[in-house]
C-alpha cells in the first residue's frame, strides 16, 4: 500500500510548499469530487459516509453519516428543497494544545477545499464557508488561494462539473474566541453577531445560519470524506487496522515537556503509550509523566496506567474521559498541578461567552479558589465549592458544554489529586497573605 | 412643588470619523460573500484597523452604517471579541500564548523575559509606540510552546535568552 | 391540556407551554430572571431549574431548566427536589457576586425582583471572598438611571429594547464575566418605551429617574387604579402617591390593552399633577387680578353671576371624565352643552364612532393588533399619536417567527430560535404618512402623501381588493402596484389588520378606511379595525353628539349667551385665538380645570380641577372600553386650605349655589347612574367597575402595602393627632394599608401587585388566571361599542382643499403633542423645539434653505418658525408640529404665504 492510502490526510501534506491545484490533482485530488458528482447521488455519499463509521474529528466523535442525514433534502410537501442550505467547516481550532486542523489547512488546502465540496454535495447545500479563527494568518492565505484556484478551473461555482449542481466557498475569519468554536456560537459569529451559543433544537441541520439548514463539521472529519468517497467505506474502515471499532486514521498528536512534541497520522485507536513513547519519544530527560489529557484543555486527567487505551471515543470514554480532539497533553511530575489547573480555569472564564450564569459568574470564582490554592491561601471549605462547581457547572446545567468541559480536567484532578489540593489551604497558624 | 426643569445633559461627542473610501470598497466587497451585510462586521472591523491599527470608537457608526445595521449592534461585536484592539496599540501587537501547553513548557519565564525586556506588562504599549504585549489563547502550535505571534507571524519554542533575536526584527 | 406532576401533585397546563409558565400559572413559586412572560424563554440565567423524571419509577431524574422545558401529557417534575433546590441556591450565589448589596440605598429596593427571587432560594450567606467587577454608569438623559454595578447578566433588558422594542442604541459589550448592558457612549436612550427597562430590568441598573427626585419605597406608597391620561388608548397605570405628590408610575395589568408595557409618554408625563403652578384652591377675579377665596366665596359669587345669566354655555372635555363631561351637561342642559374637541376634531371622532358602531370589522383591542398578520396604517404616524399600539404593530409584524417556528415544531416561547429563524423576515405591513415614521422599519413600503391622496390609495386597495368599491381617483402607476400589493396580502392575510386616526385631520381618510374594512368583509375576510382618536376621552365625549365648541364661541361672540362654562379645557388649543378672544370679550368665563391654561388665566372664576390620579371617573378609549380610574390620594390631606376636587362635584356644588335645588351627587356612583339612565349610550357604563359599595369579606380594598410606614408621624409637622384617614365615598378603596389586598380583587380594583414573596412588577403573576392572560378577578373595562354592521360603503371625498400653492398638515410628537404630559419636566426636555418642515425639493422651488427663520400663518395665528428639510416630506406640504404649538388640527389652507424672515 502506498502511502496516500494508508495516510490519508497527510500524504500530500508540505507545510513549506504545500501542493496547488496541479501538483494536488496530479496526486488524485479532486478524484472524490469527479466521483461524487459523477456517479453518485448526494444521499449515496450520505450512505458512503455513514457506512464509514466517520466519527466527528472536533471532539465530541459525533457520526458524521449520521448528523448530515437530519438535513431536510426535500420541501415538506416532497418538492425538491428549495433556498439555501450550507455547509460550514469549523476550522476554529482554539482548544488549548489541539494543533491538528492547522497543519491540514497550511499543508494540504485543497484537500479542505474538496473536502467542502464533496460534504457540501452530499447535503445539497448552495453556500460553503469555512470559518477559520483569525490567527492562522497562513492558512487563510493558502485556502484562498486555492479556493481561487478551484474558481478557475471550475470547481466551484454554478454547475461544477457539468453536474447542474453548484456551490460557492469563501473563507470567513473570525476575530478570537473560543466559543466561536462551539458549532451554534460559529454559526451566530457568522452572523456577525456575539458568539452566544443557540438553544437545540432546533438543530442547525434544521434551522442553522440565517435559519436554513446547514451542516457544522471539523477540518479533519470533512478532510476524510472525498477519501471516503474514493476508496469507499470498507477502505476507510480498514484504516484503523483493527485497533477500534472507529474508522479511519486520526491526526494524533503530544504537547508538553515530551522529548519530539508532534502530529502524526495514526490508525484510531493507536495507543496512548504508542503516541507517547513511540511517536514523541517519551519525556524529556529527567521528568515523569504524572497525567494526561487525551484530547485538550476540556478532557478528564488520566494516569500513567491509562496509556495502553486504545485512544478512540468509546474507549476514552469508559475510562473517565473523553478522546476529544485526540492532541495529548502530557504533564511532568516537576509541574505544578494546580498551577495548570489556575491556567485551564482561567482560559475557560476568559473565553466563557457571558450568556448563561453558571460558566459567566462560577468560572472566575473557581479560577480564583484555585489560584489561592496555589498560592497556599486556600480556606476550609475551597475544595467543596470546587466540587460543588463541577457539579453545578456540568451538562445540562449550562447553555452550552464550555462550562461543562471546563470542569473535566478540575473534576479528574479533584479525584486523583485531592491531596495537593488540601496542601494548598492555609493552616491557622500560618498568615495569610494579602 | 414646582417642577424644576431638566436639561439634557451636554455630552461629550466622539472626534469625527471618515472612513477610508478604499476600506468602504473592501467592506462592500466583502458584504457581496454574505446573505446579509451584517455578517462582514468582523471583516470591516478588522479592515479599518489594518488601516489604523486599532479600532476608533466614531469608525463604530460609521461601519454601521456601511452594514446598515444600529451601531450598538456594531460596538457589541467589537467588544466582544480577542482581536479587534479598541484602544491603540503599538506598530507591533505581541501575542504571548498563556495556555496549557505554553505554560507547560515555559510560558512563565518567557512572558517574565518579554516585560522585562519591554518595560511593559500585559495589555501596556512601549514608550516608543513600538511593541504592545498581549496574551492569547491557544494559538494552535502547541507542539513548539512556548509560542507568540507578533503581527502575522508565528514564533515558537521561545527561549528568555533567545527574545533579542526574534523582536530585533520589528522596528 | 395536558396533566403534569409537579412534587406529585397533578396539574392541568396547556400542552406544550413551558413548563415555568405552567408552574407559574399553577401558582407555584419558582424563581426565575431571564424569562419574561411576554419576551418567552432563552435560558440564560439558569435559576428555573427543576427535576424532571421521566416516569414515575424514575427516581434520579435529571436537572432541567423548566422555561426550555415544553409540558407534555404525563410530565414529572419537582421544584422541591433537594439537588433542584441546591442548584437554584447556587445559581443566586454566582449571581449575588458581583452585586454590590447596596438595597438601602438602590431606587429598586422594595421592588425588586433580584430580593424576591433572592429570598426565595434562600440565600443569605456569602461565601465569595474576592473582589467583585465594578463598573462606570451612563447618563441615560431624563427618564432613565443607570447603575450598572447591580447587573446581574439576564439579559432582558437587551431583549426587550431591541429584540422587542426593535430600539437601536442599547446593546451588550464585552465578554465573560465583564458584559455591559449600556449605550456605546452616554447619550438620551431613544427608544420611546425605554420606560419599560424599568420594569424589565430585575434589579437596581434601570431605574426610574423621574422617581428619583422624589424617591419613596413601593411599600411606603398609595396607589390607586388608574387610566393614563396622555392619548387615546387607555392604558392601564398605577401610579404612587406619597405626601400628596404622584412619585411615580407603573404599567398596571390588563392583558386586553397594554399588557406588560407603556410609552415612555405614559410613564413619564405625571408632572402635571406635582406643578406648584397648579391651581390648588378657587380663584376669583378682583379688580384685574384673579385671587385665591374660599369656597363658599367663590361659590357664592358664582351662584349670582349664573342667576343673572340668561343663557349659560357649557364646553366639556376629551381629558375630562364621562361623569363630569355629563355633570356640565346636565348643570348647562342638554342644548347648551358643547363638545370641547377642535371642531375638526369633533367631526372626525363622530365620524370615527360611526365607523366603529357599523363596521363588519372586528374592533380590535390594543393587544389584539399583535395578533395581524398583515397590516395597513393609513395615515397614522403611530409611535407619536398613539406609542403603545406601535409597539403592538411591531409585535404582529415579527409574529411571522410564530409561524416559522411552529412549522420546524419549535414552540413560540424559544425567543432566540424564534429569531433565528425569522432574522429579517415579517409579515406585510404597509403604511401612508406624511413624513418618514418610526415604524417604517417594520413596513414593506410606505407611501409618503397628502391625507387626500393617502385615501385614494386607501380606495385603490379598496377597490383592488373588491372591484365592487368605490373607484379611487387617478393613481399613478408605482401607487397603484403598491396599493395591489397591499391588496393581496391582506387577502392573503388571517387576521388582516387596518390602521387609521385622526391625526391627519382627514374624514377622507377614515371614510377610505371604513370602505377597506367593508371590501375585505366582502371578500368573505374578518378584518380587524384599529383607530387612534385625540385624547384620552375623546369617544367618551364624542358619545354625548354635543355639537362643536365654535358654535358655543359664535353664540358668545353673537351675544346670545353670556356665561361660558369650560370644564378641563384649554380653548385657545382648539380654535383660532381670534374667535375665542371674541366670544370671552362678550361673556364672562368660568373655568375648572387643573392646569393654569392661557383659557383659566382669563376666568372670572376658576375652580381647582382633580387630575386623572386626584379624582374618579370614567374614560373611553379608541375602541370604546370605558375604563374606570380611582383617586390616588386626597389632595388635601396634607394641606387642608388645599380645595381640589373632581370637576362633577364642583358642578354639583354650583348647581346648589345656582339653583338652590341640585341633582344632590353625593358620590360618583351617582353620577354614573345618572348618565346610564339618561343616555342610552351609556347604558352599561356602570358595569365598567364595582360600585362604591363593593366589599371583599366585608373589606374595603386597601390602597397602600400591608409594610407601609411612617402613617403617624407624616402629618407630624401639621398637628401631632392623627386623622382619621380620608374615607373614600366613591369607591370601594380605603385610604389605607387596611384592608382586602390579594390577587383576586376585580380587575379594575387592583391598585398595586403584590404577593406573598412577590414585591417586583413579576406580582402579576399571582394576579392572572394564567400567566399573561386574564386577571383573575376579571380585567378591567367594558366596551360600550358592540357594532352594529352595515355593509355598504361610504363616500369618500378625495379632493384636496381647494389651494394653488402649500398646505399646512399636522405633524405629531410623542413628547411635547399632548397638552399635560408636556408640563412634565422630564417631558417636555425630550420635547423638540417647534420647526416648519418641508420637502426638499418644495424648500428650493421656494428659495429656502434649513435653518431660515420663516413666517406663516396658520388659521389667523402668524407662526415664526426654524426651518427644516424633511427629505421625505410628501411634496406640496408644510408640515408643522401643530399640537406642539398648541394648535388643534386644522385644515388651513396656505397658500404661497410662506415667507423668509431670516437666512440661516
Ligand atoms: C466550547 C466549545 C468549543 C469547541 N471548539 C471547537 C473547535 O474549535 N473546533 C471544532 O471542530 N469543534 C469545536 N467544538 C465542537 C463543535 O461544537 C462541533 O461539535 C464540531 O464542530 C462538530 O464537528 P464534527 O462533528 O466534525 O466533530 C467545540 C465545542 C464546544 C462546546
Ligand atoms: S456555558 Fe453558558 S456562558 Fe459558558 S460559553 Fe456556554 S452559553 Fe456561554
Ligand atoms: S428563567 Fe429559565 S433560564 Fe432564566
Amino acid at each position: 500500500m502506498n502511502r496516500a492510502e494508508t495516510h490519508p490526510l497527510t500524504a500530500r501534506l508540505n507545510l513549506t510548499d504545500p501542493p496547488d491545484l496541479k501538483r494536488y490533482e496530479a496526486a488524485g485530488g479532486y478524484q472524490g469530487l469527479r466521483k461524487a458528482l459523477k456517479e453518485m447521488a448526494p444521499a449515496d455519499v450520505q450512505q458512503t459516509v455513514k457506512n464509514a463509521n466517520l466519527r466527528g474529528r472536533g471532539g465530541a466523535g459525533f457520526p458524521t453519516g449520521v448528523k448530515w442525514s437530519f438535513v431536510p433534502m426535500t420541501a415538506p410537501d416532497g418538492t425538491p428543497y428549495r433556498g439555501h442550505k450550507y455547509i460550514l467547516c469549523n476550522a476554529d481550532e482554539m482548544e488549548p494544545g489541539t494543533f491538528k486542523d492547522r497543519l491540514l489547512m497550511e499543508g494540504d488546502p485543497h484537500q479542505m477545499v474538496e473536502a467542502m465540496l464533496v460534504s457540501g454535495y452530499a447535503i445539497g447545500a448552495t453556500r460553503g464557508y469555512i470559518f477559520l479563527r483569525g490567527e492562522y494568518v497562513l492558512s487563510a492565505q493558502r485556502l484562498n488561494r486555492a479556493i481561487d484556484e478551484a474558481k478557475a478551473t471550475g470547481y466551484l461555482g454554478e454547475n461544477i462539473l457539468g453536474s447542474g449542481w453548484g456551490m460557492t466557498l469563501a473563507v470567513h475569519t473570525g476575530a478570537g474566541r473560543y466559543i466561536c468554536g462551539e458549532e451554534t456560537a460559529l454559526i451566530n459569529s457568522l452572523e456577525g453577531k456575539r458568539a452566544n451559543p443557540r438553544t437545540k433544537p432546533p438543530f442547525p441541520q434544521a434551522a442553522g445560519l440565517w435559519g436554513k439548514p446547514t451542516v457544522v463539521n471539523n477540518v479533519e472529519t470533512l478532510c476524510c470524506v472525498p477519501h471516503i468517497v474514493v476508496n469507499g467505506a470498507d477502505w476507510f474502515k480498514s484504516l484503523s487496522q483493527g485497533k477500534s471499532t472507529d474508522g479511519g486514521t486520526k491526526l494524533y498528536g503530544v504537547s508538553g515537556r515530551a522529548r519530539r512534541s508532534g502530529c502524526w497520522e495514526l490508525p484510531i485507536g493507536t495507543t496512548a503509550r504508542e503516541i507517547i513513547e513511540e511517536h514523541a519519544g517519551g519525556m524529556a530527560d529527567g521528568l515523569k509523566l504524572k497525567c494526561w489529557l487525551p484530547g485538550g484543555a476540556s478532557t478528564d486527567f488520566l494516569l500513567p496506567k491509562h496509556l495502553d487505551l486504545a485512544m478512540d471515543f468509546d474507549t476514552i470514554g469508559q475510562h473517565g474521559s473523553r478522546m476529544g480532539t485526540g492532541l495529548i497533553t502530557v504533564v511532568d511530575d516537576k509541574a505544578s498541578l494546580l498551577g495548570m489547573l489556575y491556567n485551564l480555569e482561567l482560559f475557560f472564564t476568559r473565553e466563557s461567552c457571558g450568556w448563561c450564569t453558571p460558566c459567566r459568574d462560577g468560572l472566575p470564582w473557581t479560577a480564583r479558589i484555585l489560584k489561592a490554592l496555589e498560592q497556599g491561601r486556600g480556606q476550609p471549605g475551597d475544595i467543596e465549592i470546587l466540587e460543588q462547581m463541577t457539579r453545578d457547572l456540568g451538562p445540562g446545567r449550562t447553555f452550552c458544554a464550555h462550562a461543562p468541559g471546563a470542569m473535566e480536567p478540575l473534576q479528574s484532578a479533584l479525584k486523583y489529586f485531592r491531596d495537593e489540593f488540601e496542601r494548598g489551604i492555609a493552616l491557622p497558624p500560618r498568615r495569610q497573605a494579602a | 412643588m414646582t417642577e424644576p426643569a431638566i436639561k439634557l445633559a451636554d455630552l461629550p461627542k466622539a472626534a469625527p470619523f471618515e472612513l477610508h473610501p478604499d476600506d468602504r470598497i473592501a467592506i462592500e466587497h466583502e458584504i457581496a460573500h454574505y446573505d446579509h451585510p451584517r455578517a462582514a462586521v468582523i471583516e470591516a472591523l478588522k479592515i479599518v484597523q489594518t488601516r489604523h491599527g486599532w479600532v476608533p470608537d466614531a469608525a463604530i457608526p460609521a461601519i454601521a452604517g456601511v452594514l446598515r445595521i444600529g451601531s450598538a449592534e456594531v460596538e457589541e461585536v467589537a467588544t466582544f471579541y480577542n482581536l479587534i484592539f479598541r484602544q491603540p496599540v503599538g506598530r507591533h501587537v505581541i501575542k504571548l500564548c498563556d495556555s496549557m501547553s505554553c505554560y507547560l513548557t515555559g510560558y512563565d519565564d518567557v512572558a517574565a523575559a518579554v516585560k522585562r525586556k519591554l518595560g511593559i506588562d500585559f495589555g501596556q504599549t512601549t514608550t516608543d509606540g513600538r511593541f504592545t504585549l498581549l496574551p492569547i489563547c491557544c494559538l494552535g502550535a502547541c507542539d513548539k510552546g512556548p509560542v507568540m505571534m507578533i503581527d502575522d507571524d508565528t514564533h515558537g519554542q521561545l527561549m528568555p535568552h533567545a527574545l533579542d533575536d526574534i523582536l530585533e526584527a520589528y522596528r | 391540556m395536558a396533566k403534569i406532576y409537579v412534587d406529585g401533585r397533578p396539574y392541568e397546563v396547556h400542552d406544550g407551554d413551558n413548563l415555568l409558565h405552567a408552574c407559574l400559572s399553577k401558582k407555584l413559586d419558582l424563581p426565575y430572571f431571564c424569562w419574561h412572560p411576554a419576551m418567552g424563554s432563552v435560558g440564560a440565567c439558569r435559576q428555573c431549574a427543576v427535576k424532571q423524571f421521566k416516569d414515575e419509577n424514575d427516581t434520579h431524574g435529571k436537572i432541567v431548566m423548566s422555561c426550555m422545558t415544553p409540558a407534555a401529557d404525563g410530565t414529572r417534575i419537582s421544584i422541591d427536589d433537594p439537588e433542584a433546590r441546591a442548584f437554584r441556591a447556587g445559581v443566586i450565589e454566582w449571581l449575588m457576586i458581583n452585586h454590590p448589596h447596596d438595597c438601602p440605598v438602590c431606587e429598586e429596593g422594595g421592588h425588586c425582583h433580584l430580593q424576591d427571587m433572592t429570598v426565595m432560594t434562600g440565600h443569605a450567606r456569602r461565601r465569595y471572598r474576592f473582589t467583585k467587577r465594578t463598573h462606570l454608569n451612563q447618563e441615560l438623559g431624563p427618564f432613565i438611571a443607570h447603575e450598572m454595578n447591580r447587573c446581574i447578566a439576564c439579559y432582558r433588558c437587551v431583549r426587550f429594547y431591541r429584540d422587542y422594542a426593535d430600539g437601536q442604541d442599547l446593546g451588550v459589550f464585552g465578554a465573560h464575566d465583564n458584559v455591559y448592558f449600556g449605550r456605546e457612549c452616554d447619550g438620551v436612550l431613544e427608544n420611546e418605551f425605554s420606560g419599560n427597562l424599568t420594569e424589565v430590568c430585575p434589579t437596581g441598573v434601570f431605574t426610574d429617574k423621574t422617581h428619583s427626585r422624589r424617591y419613596t419605597r413601593k411599600w411606603d406608597m398609595q396607589f390607586a387604579p388608574s387610566i393614563c391620561a396622555h392619548c387615546s388608548l387607555g392604558c392601564n397605570v398605577s401610579p404612587g402617591e406619597r405626601y400628596g405628590e404622584i412619585r411615580r408610575v407603573e404599567n398596571r395589568y390588563n392583558s386586553h390593552v397594554n399588557h406588560y408595557f407603556l410609552c415612555d409618554r405614559g410613564r413619564f408625563g405625571y408632572g402635571f399633577v406635582n406643578r406648584g403652578d397648579r391651581p390648588r384652591r378657587a380663584r376669583l377675579r378682583l379688580e384685574r387680578e384673579l385671587a385665591e377665596v374660599d369656597t363658599e366665596h367663590a361659590l357664592a359669587h358664582l351662584g349670582g353671576l349664573l342667576r343673572g345669566a340668561r343663557r349659560v354655555l357649557g364646553i366639556g372635555s376629551p381629558r375630562a371624565s364621562v361623569e363630569s363631561n355629563f355633570a356640565l351637561r346636565t348643570l348647562v342642559g342638554a342644548d347648551n352643552f358643547f363638545d370641547g374637541h377642535a371642531p375638526p376634531e369633533t367631526e372626525l371622532v363622530k365620524l370615527a364612532r360611526e365607523i366603529l358602531s357599523t363596521t363588519t370589522a372586528e374592533l380590535a383591542t390594543l393587544r389584539g393588533l399583535e395578533t395581524a398578520d398583515a397590516a395597513l396604517v393609513l395615515g397614522e404616524d403611530l409611535t407619536q399619536t398613539a406609542p403603545r399600539a406601535a409597539l403592538a404593530l411591531r409585535q404582529a409584524a415579527k409574529g411571522v417567527g410564530g409561524k416559522l417556528a411552529a412549522a420546524l415544531k419549535v414552540p413560540e416561547w424559544q425567543a432566540e430560535s424564534v429569531k433565528d429563524l425569522r432574522q429579517q423576515s415579517l409579515y406585510p405591513v404597509f403604511l401612508t404618512a406624511i413624513d418618514a415614521t418610526r415604524l417604517d422599519d417594520v413596513a414593506r413600503h410606505h407611501l409618503r402623501a397628502a391625507p387626500e391622496q393617502q385615501a385614494a390609495f386607501a380606495m385603490a386597495v379598496a377597490q383592488a381588493i373588491d372591484p365592487a368599491a368605490p373607484p379611487p381617483p387617478a393613481l399613478d402607476a408605482d401607487t397603484r402596484g403598491v396599493a395591489a400589493e397591499a391588496a393581496a396580502a391582506l387577502l392573503a392575510a388571517e387576521r388582516p389588520l387596518i390602521v387609521a386616526g385622526t391625526s391627519l385631520g382627514s374624514a377622507a381618510l377614515l371614510n377610505a378606511t371604513a370602505n377597506l374594512t367593508t371590501a375585505l368583509s366582502a371578500r368573505g375576510r374578518k378584518p380587524l379595525l384599529f383607530l387612534a382618536l385625540p385624547e384620552a376621552n375623546s369617544l367618551g365625549l364624542s358619545l354625548f353628539s354635543a355639537p362643536p365648541l365654535t358654535d358655543a364661541l359664535q353664540l358668545a361672540a353673537d351675544g346670545q349667551a353670556d356665561v361660558l362654562l369650560v370644564l378641563e379645557n384649554d380653548l385657545y388649543r382648539r380654535a383660532s385665538p381670534a374667535l375665542v378672544d371674541a366670544a370671552l370679550t362678550k361673556t364672562r368665563l368660568v373655568v375648572i380645570d387643573h392646569q393654569l391654561t392661557a383659557t383659566a388665566k382669563r376666568a372670572e372664576v376658576l375652580l381647582p380641577a382633580a387630575t386623572v390620579f386626584e379624582g374618579d371617573g370614567i374614560f373611553v378609549n379608541n375602541e370604546s372600553r370605558a375604563q374606570r380610574h380611582y383617586q390616588v390620594f386626597q389632595p388635601d390631606f396634607y394641606r387642608s386650605e388645599v380645595q381640589i376636587a373632581e370637576a362633577w362635584r364642583w358642578l354639583d356644588r354650583i348647581c346648589h349655589a345656582w339653583r338652590g335645588d341640585c341633582c344632590g351627587w353625593e358620590f360618583l356612583d351617582q353620577v354614573t347612574a345618572a348618565c346610564a339612565k339618561a343616555l342610552p349610550q351609556f347604558a352599561r357604563i356602570t358595569e365598567a367597575a364595582p360600585s362604591a359599595r363593593f366589599r371583599i369579606k366585608g373589606l374595603k380594598l386597601a390602597r397602600a402595602p400591608a409594610r407601609y410606614s411612617g402613617r403617624t408621624a407624616m402629618r407630624a409637622n401639621l398637628s401631632v393627632h392623627e386623622p382619621r384617614a380620608p374615607q373614600d365615598p366613591d369607591s370601594p378603596l380605603a385610604f389605607s394599608m387596611e384592608g382586602y389586598a390579594a390577587p383576586d380583587e376585580p380587575g379594575p380594583l387592583v391598585p398595586f401587585a403584590w404577593a406573598p414573596g412577590w414585591d417586583s412588577p413579576q406580582a402579576w403573576n399571582k394576579f392572572q388566571d394564567e400567566v399573561g392572560g386574564k386577571l383573575r378577578g376579571g380585567d378591567p373595562g367594558l366596551r360600550l361599542i358592540d357594532a352594529r354592521p352595515q355593509s355598504g360603503y361610504r363616500a369618500v371625498d378625495c379632493a384636496a382643499p381647494a389651494a394653488d400653492g402649500l398646505r399646512v398638515v399636522a405633524l405629531h410628537h410623542i413628547f411635547g403633542d399632548e397638552e399635560l404630559s408636556a408640563l412634565a419636566a422630564p417631558v417636555s426636555a425630550r420635547t423638540p423645539a417647534p420647526y416648519l418642515a418641508l420637502a426638499t425639493a418644495d424648500a428650493r422651488r421656494l428659495g429656502l434653505a434649513a435653518g431660515d427663520i420663516v413666517d406663516l400663518a396658520v388659521d389667523g395665528t402668524r407662526l415664526r418658525l426654524t426651518l427644516k428639510l424633511s427629505p421625505q416630506l410628501a411634496p406640496g406640504c408644510i408640515g408643522v408640529p401643530l399640537a406642539l404649538l398648541g394648535l388643534p388640527v386644522l385644515q388651513t389652507v396656505v397658500a404661497g404665504d410662506i415667507r423668509k424672515v431670516a437666512a440661516a
